[in-house]
């Protein structure tokens, strides 16, 4: 059955039940206008709708219906026993007509026209002796299978002030009056009817219920922790259960908040139309899975950002019917809306088969803003390319158009959706069409969690961002973190994981003194750093709770949560806190395509950029530099005329490389800094001013500028650092250092 | 025209907050801090699975710090759609105060509390301020 016939029959028998209350209000008080008012009024929806809807029965019942009322109402008429008899009769009439559509789809072959009769003869003054017998009418005709008649419509004089549709023709009612009846006999009975079936609720009532449901898990959570602590086996065979049925519930709650992603997607044809129209662009849009549910809050969130990215694709994303049929593709381009739960997720796709995006103008665009350095560039692969549209001052629009280009860019869309915890991806093939992909979480209001301590705070901090956890104790960490510069660092797998103080972010002191180092690696804005703090406490699901305008303001908090002792925690806002305390163009690339591209074609390499005194600045290839060090100058000792340092139970040649280079140092403190640089088992120590950066890439050599000990030049954030010819530097200082072992990757990469 | 004020005192003073405004009036909570807050809020408190800002109103009006000993007490009230705590010191009476007892502020008076008075009113034995509350509880 239609769903709008649905929502007519649901509200009808609300209606109805009104009215029955009404009109036997309306027999003790006979003259109340207020009762009259509510009845023409509920009679006179019945009569809208059913005419739209094609009921022509109904319509001509309610319609006199409303007449009598009307008169009733404006006291043109009283009241007798023998008006509320004929009032009563109507109801029943529509009463059984609804049924007869609820139950067959159409009006059946009830004959109302006694009703009708009856009504008109009341309005028309004569009172005809005839008794009514209501509801026996329509009764004996619906159960009864009776040969197809064709429906009559009674067709209502046009009424001015009513302007019903009643144009709307009752033909289609007739095919479906031929329909045998005796099929479904049974169908009354076993059936809940529409009304039954669903009731309307307050969004309030569910919101409340959900708090009520998020405190509970709150409690839950509280219990099973003590529960655990216990060795009290009936106990945490209890908590079990309880965890179990609040999960349940929480589930089932979060269900009735639930609402078909179709109810967004409605709105769009007509947008897609219209846009198409005005670009002269034909489209076809097909949606797949309209009845993938999401949490209501976060519909209402994803609305824009999804109109944002049809928009985009019917005005940039398809060509003109001209072009496609030049690229022997069908004149009208089609449009996908895809819809489907992922792993705890909804993925939303918007597909176009349009000419694609091209990655190598995304990429020189990318650099004509300053957006991404060459080098940059030539490291990403074509996928993250793509990904740059996501960023702020980026538009690929040629020409700005008044459809999509108005300042709102795709960045906006992307802060939007990571603002519901979601994430956007964008592939394209050229010539064969684009596809946005949107990954939100299924619903804002519970989300799993781990909670952390931090100078005797606690704060939740999202598993949707947290990678992992590395724990080190103190004796590791105290070499494990390194140092560039300043800048903290940890070698996570062999890359360079930037790390953030919590505390430091927070501006609190931390009261951990023991050394040990708890990382908790997060991702952001597609990036990852670690995030510092001072323990791990557990993970559990936490209930959002949202903060005052005057805490939003601080952008480093995304909610609170109450923990289970009653406390509240904060919830870090992790995307916030990339973006506060992260230069973002210094992140550690997400992919590990530096490392993966060397194997490849050594095409790249990370550089330590060191410099040496003068402002004279050496890269390092990182590959082969195992740690970064300080030494106390005291620490090297000399054998012969060679300078060595102890170091982890060996001895290691030093190379001063402001001495090897000429240049005199800038720094005169009692430290070194030093690079440990290791090939195969066999290690030296160079000794430089300071660290300065470690860059991810390098392209492109200017073997022009060539000097003693000097491999060649580079360019690193547009300033020339040669690039140490490690090779010739360790020689001098320890020629047989490479006696046992070649430098296969330097030489290759180089 | 009369009002009707649920009054408090902070540091030594007393000062009211209209009625309607106010939700409950209860004793301090657990508060956790929020680093890089404001001064002015000191803190989230659980109300009963509610969350919300508790503002210190002696920062708020520039008085000095509350003693680390004295317990604040808590008048929670709904601002702009928000709930809110503010920390007082010692809750008082709910008063029912005349119009003609109502006096705006000295000019002299200066610094964050003339923004957050609407005035005084003037009772027997001494002056309750009436707090402006859209304003003082506002970020």
């Amino acid at each position: 059955m239609d769903e709008i016939v649905q929502e007519f029959l649901v509200e009808s028998h609300e209606n109805l039940d009104q009215l029955d209350r009404d009109l036997v209000a309306l027999e003790r008080e006979p003259g109340s206008r207020d009762l009259l008012g509510s009845i023409f009024r509920t009679i006179h929806t019945i009569k809208g709708t059913s005419g739209f809807l094609a009921f022509g029965k109904l319509e001509s019942v309610t319609h006199v219906g409303e007449n009598l009322l009307a008169r009733l109402r404006d006291g043109k008429m009283s009241m007798t026993p023998r008006t509320t008899d004929v009032l009563l009769a109507m109801v029943d009439t529509v009463r059984d007509l609804l049924s007869a559509i609820e139950q067959q789809g159409n009006e059946g072959d009830a004959d109302v026209s006694a009703v009708v009769e009856q009504i008109t003869a009341l309005l028309e003054g004569n009172e005809p002796a005839l008794e009514v017998v209501p509801a026996a009418v329509v009764d004996a005709a619906a159960v009864e299978p009776v040969e197809a008649v064709t429906v009559e419509p009674v067709v209502p004089e046009p009424v001015a002030e009513v302007p019903a549709p009643v144009a709307v023709p009752v033909v289609e009612a007739v095919p479906d009056a031929t329909t045998p009846v005796a099929e479904h006999p049974e169908e009354p009975t076993t059936r809940r009817s529409v009304a039954d079936s669903s009731i309307r609720v307050d969004v309030d009532l569910l919101d409340t219920l959900m708090q009520l449901v998020g405190e509970l898990v709150l409690t839950r959570n509280q219990i099973v922790r003590q529960a655990g602590d216990q060795r009290d086996v009936e106990l945490s065979r209890s908590a079990q259960r309880l965890n179990l049925i609040a999960s349940e519930l929480q589930e089932g709650v979060m269900k009735t908040r639930m609402q078909p992603i179709d109810n967004l997607w409605a709105k769009l044809p007509r947008v897609v139309r219209d846009l198409g129209a005005h670009c002269g662009k034909q489209v076809t849009l097909s949606m797949v899975g309209k009845e993938t549910e999401l949490d209501r809050s976060l519909l209402e969130a994803v609305k824009d950002p999804l109109t944002h990215l049809v928009r985009n694709a019917v005005d940039h994303g398809l060509e003109t019917p001209e072009v496609r049929a030049a690229a022997g593709k069908p004149a009208e381009g089609v449009l996908t809306l895809r819809a489907y739960h992922e792993g705890g997720q909804v993925v939303v796709e918007v597909s176009d088969d349009g000419a694609g995006i091209d990655a190598d103008r995304i990429a020189a665009k990318a650099l004509d803003r300053g957006l991404r350095t060459a080098g940059q560039l030539a490291q990403m692969t074509p996928t993250d390319v793509l990904q740059l549209i996501f960023l702020p001052g980026f538009s690929t629009a040629a020409a700005v158009t008044n459809v999509s280009g108005r300042g709102v860019g795709m960045d906006v869309v992307k802060t939007n959706i990571e603002g519901i915890g979601g994430t956007i991806e964008v592939e394209s093939v050229v010539g064969r069409g684009t596809t946005c992909r949107l990954r939100i979480p299924l619903t804002l209001a519970i989300v799993p969690a781990l909670t952390v301590e931090c100078a005797g705070d606690r704060y939740a901090i999202p598993q949707l961002s947290l990678l992992e956890l590395v724990a080190l104790d103190a004796d590791r960490a105290a070499h494990a973190v390194e140092d560039v510069n300043g800048a903290s660092v940890y070698r996570l797998r062999g890359s360079l994981l930037p790390l953030v103080r919590l505390t430091d972010v927070l501006g609190v002191e931390s009261d951990r003194s023991d050394g040990h180092v708890l990382i908790a690696v997060l991702q952001a804005e597609g990036k990852r750093f670690g995030l510092v703090i001072d323990r791990v406490l557990s993970t559990e699901e936490i209930v959002v709770k949202p903060l005052g305008s005057q805490l939003k303001a601080i952008g480093t908090y995304s909610g609170a949560t109450i923990l289970g002792d009653g406390r509240v925690a904060l919830i870090l806002d992790v995307q916030a806190l990339a973006r506060r305390v992260l230069n973002m163009d210094a992140l550690d690339q997400e992919d590990d395509a530096g490392e993966d591209s060397r194997a490849a074609g050594g095409e790249n390499l990370r550089l330590l950029v060191a410099g040496l005194g003068e402002g004279r600045k050496v890269a390092i290839p990182l590959s082969s530099v195992t740690r970064l060090e300080n030494f106390d100058r005291s620490a090297l000792e000399r054998v012969g005329n060679r300078e060595v340092v102890q170091y982890r139970g060996g001895i290691l040649p030093v190379v001063r490389l402001n001495n090897y280079y000429g240049v005199m140092s800038d720094r005169d403190g009692e430290e070194l800094v030093v690079v440990i640089y290791t090939v195969g088992d066999r290690s030296v120590a160079l000794v430089v001013d300071e660290i300065v950066d470690i860059v991810d890439e390098v392209t492109e050599f200017h073997d022009e500028v060539t000097d003693h000990g000097v491999l060649g030049s580079t360019l690193v954030r547009d300033r020339i650092v040669e690039v140490l010819d490690v090779r010739a530097a360790i020689m001098s200082a320890d020629p047989t250092f490479y006696t046992d072992h070649e430098m296969p990757e330097l030489l290759e990469a180089m | 025209m009369s009002a009707r004020l649920v009054t408090f005192t902070l540091d030594g003073r007393l000062y009211g907050v209209d009625v309607n405004a106010v939700q409950e009036v209860l004793r301090g909570q657990p508060q956790t801090r929020i680093p890089l807050a404001p001064d002015t809020v000191s803190g989230l408190i659980n109300l009963r699975g509610q969350v919300m800002s508790a503002v210190e109103l002696r920062a708020r009006l520039g008085l000095p710090d509350r003693q680390v000993d004295q317990e604040p007490m808590l008048v929670v009230v709904r601002v702009a759609g928000e709930t809110i705590a503010l920390l007082v010191d010692t809750i008082g009476a709910v008063m029912d105060v005349d119009d003609d007892q109502f006096e705006l502020p000295p000019d002299t008076l200066a610094g964050p509390a003339r923004e957050f008075l609407f005035g005084a009113y003037k009772l027997d034995n001494q002056l309750l301020l009436a707090l402006d509350v859209d304003r003082a509880a506002a970020a």
